[in-house]
């Protein structure tokens, strides 16, 4: 049986052993359930028996399906490779690779291509007749284990059984399992970008990484090819990345702390419950809008106006990019810094105008030094989005690494390179794609720094005046 | 009048000028983020509504048999075979019978009408088999180009070398408008097929399915795993164990993690270890699940935290379990406060983008995705897709997307806003 119905026929299974077991629990205690004397009487309720018969059934009869579905492919997959012909291991590690390729795909598309390699074939007829087995001895293996459970869970069920204590104790296991996704989500990113750094620096010096200043990954895909060099010296991309959010956050965080000082401290009730939500409106839209926005409205004319006082402007000139970033940033930074200005307890604003000061000296000289840790957490967190933005400077900025200061000039991104890297269809092992996780790394570190900073800032800040 | 108040005094225009300067910048401020909004959704607009509407245009064809090569009596396979681009070709050059030079001839044949319009006669003969060997007329969809400059796209007072439309296709669009054979019509087309190289012929079904049965993965995915993880955290976790400040700390940097590294992620691990198919809603939905998963635990424990512990204390007295008390009183009042939270960070991950590049969907599909596990694309891909097209016409096409994105994310966040006015509970 395939995976899909083998869930099913486990899922019907359950809820019979959910019958079965409340059923068992009052034959066993004689119906004297609600009769507290009763020498049978049960422990738990009648349908925790039914839960716990369940949980006997189905629980470990799902882990070993789960896990022989992951192990049976990788194992499967070595057999066929180590049964391959002398020949072919002769010819080296790729040639074997390149063969499972051939093999696992006939494989999987079920039927074998008769005017394939002969060798091929047969491996992939091996390996049809693997996973057949496979399939099988899993088939029986999951029946066994989830009716022995279910007879396990059966006997179990007595008076003194104490379902409700087994059955929320296995919830909570699972609850707990929940919450480690989390753990679980960051050690596969920390993972899944590292490795694959590794191996790129095994190829690229660290030192030639993080201080060349020349930026071309188009490596020469086959060894006969003369041209792309590649070198991987990202400081132009750190660098352009380093403008494109300098740009962003010079718009973003006046704009947005003057509108959250304007909305929290003068502004009408009225006012403020139009203008917040219409607001935050900006930060709903999604990013790839923004992109378009920057690419087909914003760029032209910023052109047309640098045309018109005799600049050049680059078609996709950093300033473009920034500067619809900053729009998209600004809701951010106004939401963050109105939390932390409200935080800001009355009676030092009370204290401020007791002493004659006017609202903007008491703005200037009393809340904005009271809620600076939060500002600089909210400025940090924004930096650390217009760093990991990657719609807008997909679709506004350029792909050639420049390493220049000027923004009217195209400047390349972190981002990008990943995005250009990465889509479509490539040989995973180059060093070209090797090149974007070790950006992606980086990015990572990067962003998670910030993150660190500003989260602990805003968190001993709002201690300070709870 | 003492020394300090005429000090005061004299200082106090000038402090009051400074008040209301400040006040200025800030309200400044205010009206720049919103003029920025407003422009952003004027210019969407403005580009996209024209795309609901598209241009056709009416042409007399002869569904002689001879040219067809099929009799009205053929079986459908053979209809199917019949040879309808010729009759269309021969239509087109009746319509217009000065047309000599080659050139031209091409422009006639290829340049008035989409690619489809073979396949539109082939359907509406095969409807009605009985059409052939009579005269009728057909609308059939515009060309792209043809159709930008019935819409006002293109204009006729450039010098003919800068425009897409010639003078010599400018007179025969005046021929077949001043006949009224030339009209626009609600654009069906755009809502009801996938993706296409022709303008005229793509639309967002396809893009839109893909979002659909991403989105049901994600949401399949996250919410028991958040709803579960939210509940661990507030409810049992032991306070002051590193273990579970490790997993606080971990679920508030993921929610601030790029969400490209995400992509990184899923390709890494979710395509190259455990050979989930590229491309498919399948591996979108597990990588934006990781990504949303943090969004709904922290407003799933602050709904959590919002139920007043005297619901709880009363369960206790009572005679609840910790568990019981958890399932039958708390999540129960703090569902309403879970759902909005899930429904934003459903629209969140319904407009994201950059992750599902780095998973492979970005692939060019033309086909409407019927499953998990078809090669699919999202809504946001298809608007950068089509940003990226040459073609004049994908702009409109791009706002269009947009707005219905848009419509979508409305519709998601109204939702909240409704749900949590209906079931908001002050304690």
């Amino acid at each position: 049986m395939n995976t899909l119905p083998l869930l099913l026929v486990l899922l019907v299974l359950a809820l019979f052993s959910f019958f079965l077991g409340r059923k068992r629990s009052l034959a066993v205690s004689k119906g004297n359930r609600g009769n507290y004397r009763a020498p049978n009487k049960l422990h738990s309720l009648p349908s925790y028996y039914g839960y716990s018969a369940m949980i006997y059934a189905v629980l470990p009869a799902l882990i070993v399906l789960l896990l022989w579905s992951a192990i049976s492919p990788v194992l499967i997959a070595k057999n066929v490779a180590a049964s391959l012909p002398a020949e072919i291991h002769n010819a080296g590690a790729t040639q074997v690779e390149l063969t499972m390729n051939r093999v696992e795909s006939m494989a999987h598309a079920g039927k074998i291509d008769p005017t394939a390699d002969p060798i091929q074939q047969a491996a992939a007829q091996h390996y049809l007749s693997l996973a057949k087995n496979s399939q099988n001895i899993k088939t029986a293996l999951v029946l066994l284990i989830a009716l022995g459970g279910l007879y396990l869970g059966w006997k179990m069920i007595s008076p003194q059984f104490r379902a409700r204590n087994q059955v929320e104790n296995v919830v909570k296991g699972l609850m707990i399992l929940a919450a480690s996704v989390a753990i679980v989500t960051t050690l596969g990113i920390i993972l899944s970008v590292l490795f694959e750094s590794i191996r790129f620096f095994q190829v690229v010096p660290v030192s030639e990484f993080l201080f060349g200043t020349h930026w071309s990954p188009q490596t020469a895909i086959r060894a006969d090819q003369t041209g792309g060099s590649g070198s991987f010296g990202a400081v132009p991309l750190f660098a352009g990345t380093l403008l494109i959010s300098v740009i962003a956050l010079a718009i973003a965080v006046p704009l947005g702390l003057m509108a959250a000082i304007y909305l929290s401290e003068y502004a009408q009730p009225k006012v403020r419950a139009i203008a917040k939500p219409t607001l935050e409106i900006l930060a709903g839209i999604p990013t790839v809008v923004y992109g378009f926005f920057a690419a087909l409205t914003v760029a032209p004319f910023i052109r047309q106006l640098g045309e018109a006082i005799g600049l050049s402007v680059a078609s996709e000139s950093a300033l473009a990019a920034g500067l619809v970033m900053g729009i998209m940033l600004i809701p951010f930074m106004s939401s963050l810094s109105d939390d932390v200005i409200n935080a800001v307890p009355q009676s030092l604003r009370d204290g401020s105008y007791g002493m004659g000061a006017t609202r903007s000296e008491t703005i200037k000289q009393v809340i904005i030094p009271a809620a600076l840790p939060g500002i600089v957490g909210a400025f940090l967190l924004a930096a650390s989005r217009a760093i990991g933005e990657t719609m807008v400077v997909v679709m506004a900025a350029g792909l050639s690494a420049n390493l220049t200061a000027n923004p009217l000039e195209a400047v390349t991104t972190v981002t990008v390179q990943i995005v250009t890297l990465l889509t479509g269809d490539q040989e995973f092992d180059s060093p070209k794609t090797l090149a974007a996780f070790a950006l992606g790394l980086t990015l990572f570190v990067l962003t998670l720094i910030l993150n660190i900073i500003a989260l602990r800032i805003v968190r001993k800040y709002r201690e300070q005046y709870d | 009048m003492s020394n300090a108040t005429a000090i005061v005094k004299a200082g106090l225009t000038k402090r009051y000028a400074r008040e209301r300067r400040f006040r200025l910048f800030g309200l400044v401020s205010i009206v720049i983020s919103l003029s920025f909004l407003a422009a952003l959704l004027i210019t969407i607009f403005a580009q996209g509504l024209p795309a609901l509407r598209q241009t056709y245009i009416q042409l007399p064809v002869n569904l002689d048999p001879a040219l067809l090569a099929v009799n009205a009596s053929d079986s459908p396979e053979l209809l199917q075979k019949a040879k309808y681009a010729k009759a269309i070709e021969a239509a087109l050059i009746e319509r217009f019978p000065g047309v000599t030079d080659r050139k031209q001839k091409m422009a006639l044949i290829r340049g008035l009408l989409s690619k489809s319009a073979d396949n539109e006669l082939k359907s509406q003969v095969l409807a009605n088999p009985k059409l052939i060997g009579s005269q009728q007329n057909f609308w059939f969809l515009a060309n792209d180009d043809i159709d930008t400059y019935i819409k006002g796209n293109i204009d006729r007072s450039l010098p003919e070398a800068d425009r897409r439309i010639k003078d010599f296709q400018l007179a025969w669009l005046d021929d077949l408008e001043a006949k009224g054979q030339i009209e626009k019509r609600f654009n069906t087309v755009f809502f009801t097929s996938g993706d296409s190289r022709e303008p005229e012929q793509a639309g967002v079904l396809g893009a839109l399915m893909g979002s659909f049965y991403t989105m049901f993965v994600t949401l399949a995915l996250s919410f028991p795993l958040a709803v579960a993880a939210a509940i661990y955290l507030e409810e049992f976790a032991p306070k002051n164990n590193p273990l579970v400040d490790f997993i606080e700390v971990n679920i508030n940097n993921l929610a601030a993690v790029p969400s490209i590294v995400f992509g990184l992620l899923g390709l890494a691990v979710f395509i190259q270890f455990f050979g989930v198919p590229r491309s498919t809603p399948l591996v979108g939905g597990l990588v934006l699940s990781l990504q949303t998963l943090p969004i709904i635990i922290i407003a799933a424990r602050a709904a959590l935290k919002a139920v007043p512990p005297s619901i709880r204390q009363a369960a206790y007295g009572m005679g609840a379990s910790r568990m019981q008390t958890v399932f039958h009183h708390t999540l129960p009042l703090a569902m309403p406060g879970i759902l909005t939270g899930t429904i934003l960070g459903m629209a969140h991950a319904l407009g994201e983008t950059a992750p599902l590049l780095m998973v492979g969907m970005v692939a060019f599909i033309m086909s409407v995705p019927e499953g998990i596990t078809d090669p699919a694309t999202i809504l946001p891909v298809q608007i950068y897709l089509w940003s990226d097209s040459p073609e004049r016409a994908f702009v409109e096409k791009t706002s269009a997307a947009i707005i219905v994105l848009l419509f979508f994310l409305i519709l998601m966040n109204l939702l909240a806003v409704l749900l949590r006015k209906k079931f908001e509970r002050r304690w």
